[in-house]
Parts: C-alpha cells; structure tokens; sequence
C-alpha cells in the first residue's frame, strides 16, 4: 500500500497515532442522555441493545460504543446539541425533542451491557455505523449494525460476505422494536471490523 | 507464573520495535498506529480481532459524514480543568493548545476535543482507582472545547502525575492527558494519549511503546513552548494533532 497522495501531488501529514481509551474515562465521556438520539417512549423510537464481549466470551464491563448514522430522510449533515447545555447552570438539558443529531454515545455496564434508542436509518443507508473504544484496545475498531429495513439486502458490504460472517453485522429484531447487536472482539463469531479506504 | 517482569516486558517491546525495523527494511508500509494485538501490553490479548479488517471503499459510506458539535454543545467553564472547583488545585498549572488539522492540512474546524486526566499526585476521580495517592477535591480533570477557525483547542489544566498499573510487575505510566476527536468524518475520529518531553519513563511503557514507528511515537509527545507559557500563571506546552482517514469532500476532491 503506498501513502495516499493529494490531488495537488503533495504528500498528505502523516497522522497522530492512537491510543487506548483506558479505563478511567467514565467520568469524562459519558454524558447524560449520549444513548439516546430520541426519548425512548417516542413511538417511533427503536432500542439497540446487546453484550461486548472478549476473545474468551466474558463481558467486557468497560468498553465504550458510538452510534452516527443517517436521518430516517437520508440526510447526513447531523446536528449539533447531543450535549446541549444549559447557558445559566453549565448543566446538561438534554436534547432538543425535535432535533436528530444522528450520533449516540454508551458506556457498557458492568455485565458489558449497553442499549442506545435512536431512529431507523433509511433504506440507502441501513446501518449505524459503531465506534469501539476499550481498554486493551490500543485503536478503536469500526463496526456495522444493520437494521432489517428495506434496502438492506441490496447492501454491498452484506453481499460480499460468507453468511457466518455476514451474520455478525445483523442486528435481530426482538419485541417492542428492539434489536439486538453484541459485539465480539476476537474468537468465535468474532465480529466483521471495518476500515474506511 | 507470576505476573511479569519490567525486564521481560521491555524485552517483548524491543522485540516487537525490531520486527516492525526488520518489516520496514523488506518494504513494509509505514505504521502509523498501534498493532491492536501488541503482545507487551497484556490486556489487549483478548481484544483485539484475529481476523483482518474488512475493507470498505464505498463513496456513499455514512462513516464519510460525522457527528456535528456547535456552542450548545460546551461552555466556556469545560476548557479550564482549574476553575470547576471552589478552590484551585493542587499541582503545576499547564496551559495545552495545538492545531488539530487533517492529513491534507486542512484545520479541522468547530469540532468537539474531550480530555481527561489523573491529577498532579496520578489519581483519577475514577471509583476503580485504587493508587493509594490523594485526591483532590479541587480537581476532576474532565474538560472539552470546539476547535475554532484554525482548528485550534486551547485547556488549562494542571500536570498530570505518572502512576501505577497492573500491567506487570512495577509498570508506571508515563504522565499523559487523554485525548478524543471529532473530524470532519467519523472515519476520523481519533482517542489518543499527548505525553510530556523528557519523561524517564517512555521507555517502560507498553502503551507508548505499542507505536512501534519511532517517528509515530514522537508525535505522541507535546513539546514544551515557552512563548506559551503565561508570566507567573502557567507552562505552555504545544501538541498538534493530525487526524487519520478519508472524508466525503476529500473523495470528492478526487483522491481515490
């Protein structure tokens, strides 16, 4: 692989290497209301939900996951206020009901637990795209949850994969418009981790 | 077997440094980031995938678009880690600022940076803590801002202590404050650690040392600026930072 090159023929900076997220970040990153993008009585709303676990199958209790995804009518501009603020106190006041900042945040407790609720993505892009942060985990890791909406069988990536592995990107409809999507970091069923060319 | 030695720790890190020097020598690409399966650092055995990343070139790929931060999102207060408090902490006051662009140079503007730290004594606010070294009541050491026009953030903050861990026997972390980025992308989006000049301890640690590319490592490591240290308040230090990973305007442009 030879290093990517602007279109002026300039070689591009060489980037700022990763680092663990390590375990003391719970008083930091987390913020009140991160895991949902809508309130979760909104009718409309869906919960993902599921286990990170390790190579030897336990939970893993300090993991950290990010959801951005495109707005139910295709757009993928975002919003900001996932952390708005109130201008008096400095105090969280939570998202506006009315605007979808397309992005979630959840530390997983410590059975490795974590459940965000946000919308269904669109059927051209009928994913959340996932962030893995761990301690142990020196770059964080891309993932994929699909959500069995129209569009999704047409997906590229899905097609490309043997079943078992395409498996791992599929979340599994529960009741009460829940999904399911653990995450496995290494061994059996270990999930299809994504890089971005 | 008991829990690992400094000495064989650093012998598993020399190791690792010559296989990527030997890696090179055959014509390998450069390695800019950590090998997720670095064995000297032990807690990423069960953690990191066997199996080779999936490839994804797709320009219509929602990780070419990211989340979007804006004033709402931070106050003022978030960016001086010493003001959170009735009282001043204890410690060396430090001002942190550099430019966070992208890898074609373009700053990367009004997104959201997030540090957290130990304290001067290297204690974190974190119940799992348990170096038995003091914390302050003064100190969270949690803050955030949005890069501004240049792509600039700026904190104010105290040093940070080196500290303890469990990674083998004697393991001390060097002192670092944690970083979280936001690019233009959330292909781009960046956790990292900024270490100080001139620690003793970089060579011991696994962490630092996963960056097996001695150029890579260096950029991990702030450099002490005294044009940005403030007369009887603060030491400057600079760390710029330059985010990894395509963009949608960037294939836009014409680079794949």
């Amino acid at each position: 692989m030879t290093p990517p090159q602007q279109t002026s023929g300039q070689p591009l900076l060489p980037p700022t290497p990763a680092q663990t997220v390590g375990p003391f970040y719970g008083y930091a990153l987390p913020f009140p209301g991160g895991p949902e993008a809508v309130p979760p009585g909104r009718p409309d709303a869906i919960t993902v939900h599921g286990v990170v676990y390790d190579g030897s199958g336990a939970p893993i209790p300090d993991a950290l996951l990010e959801f951005w995804q495109a707005d139910p009518d295709g757009t993928r501009s975002g919003a900001p206020g996932s952390l708005r603020r109130d201008p008096v106190t400095g105090g969280f006041l939570g998202r506006h009901p009315h605007v979808f900042t397309g992005f979630t945040r959840v530390a997983t407790d410590a059975d490795g637990g974590y459940a965000v609720h946000t919308l269904a993505p669109p059927s051209s892009a009928p994913y959340l795209a996932v962030a893995v942060f761990a301690r142990g985990l020196l770059h964080h890791l891309y993932t994929r949850a699909y959500l069995p909406v129209d569009g999704a069988a047409d997906d590229a990536l899905l097609g490309r994969l043997a079943p078992e592995r395409r498996a791992t990107l599929l979340a599994v409809p529960g009741p009460d418009r829940t999904y399911r999507f653990d995450v496995r970091l290494q061994g059996e069923n270990e999930t299809v981790f994504l890089e971005h060319a | 077997m008991g829990d690992p030695t400094q000495e064989l720790i650093s012998k598993e890190i020399a190791e690792a440094r010559d296989g990527y020097a030997a890696a090179r020598a055959g014509g390998a690409p450069e390695g800019h980031h950590p090998d997720r399966g670095y064995l000297p650092y032990r807690s990423s055995a069960l953690r990191h995938p066997h199996n080779p990343l999936e490839r994804v070139a797709d320009p219509d790929a929602v990780e070419l678009s990211g989340p979007v931060f804006g004033v709402t999102d931070v106050t003022d207060w978030d960016a001086d880690l010493t003001a959170q408090h009735v009282g001043e902490p204890l410690g060396e006051r430090i001002t942190v600022t550099g430019q966070v662009l992208d890898r074609a140079g373009r700053p990367v503007r009004g997104q959201l940076v997030e540090i957290w730290q130990a304290n001067a004594s290297g204690r974190y606010a974190h119940q799992r803590d348990r170096h038995p070294a003091p914390l302050d009541p003064n100190f969270t050491g949690a803050g955030r801002c949005l890069t501004d026009d240049e792509g600039r953030y700026t904190f104010t903050t105290v040093k940070p202590g080196a500290y303890p861990w469990r990674n083998h026997v004697n393991a001390w972390r060097p002192a670092h404050i944690h970083f979280s980025l936001f690019g233009a992308a959330f292909t781009q989006r960046l956790v990292t650690q900024m270490y100080f000049p001139g620690d003793p301890l970089f060579a011991y640690d696994p962490i630092l040392q996963s960056v097996t590319d001695d150029a890579a490592r260096q950029r991990l490591v702030a450099a002490y600026d005294h044009d940005l240290s403030v007369p009887e308040f603060s030491l400057g230090y600079r760390w710029d930072i330059v985010l990894d990973g395509p963009t949608a305007t960037w294939i836009e442009e014409g680079r794949a």
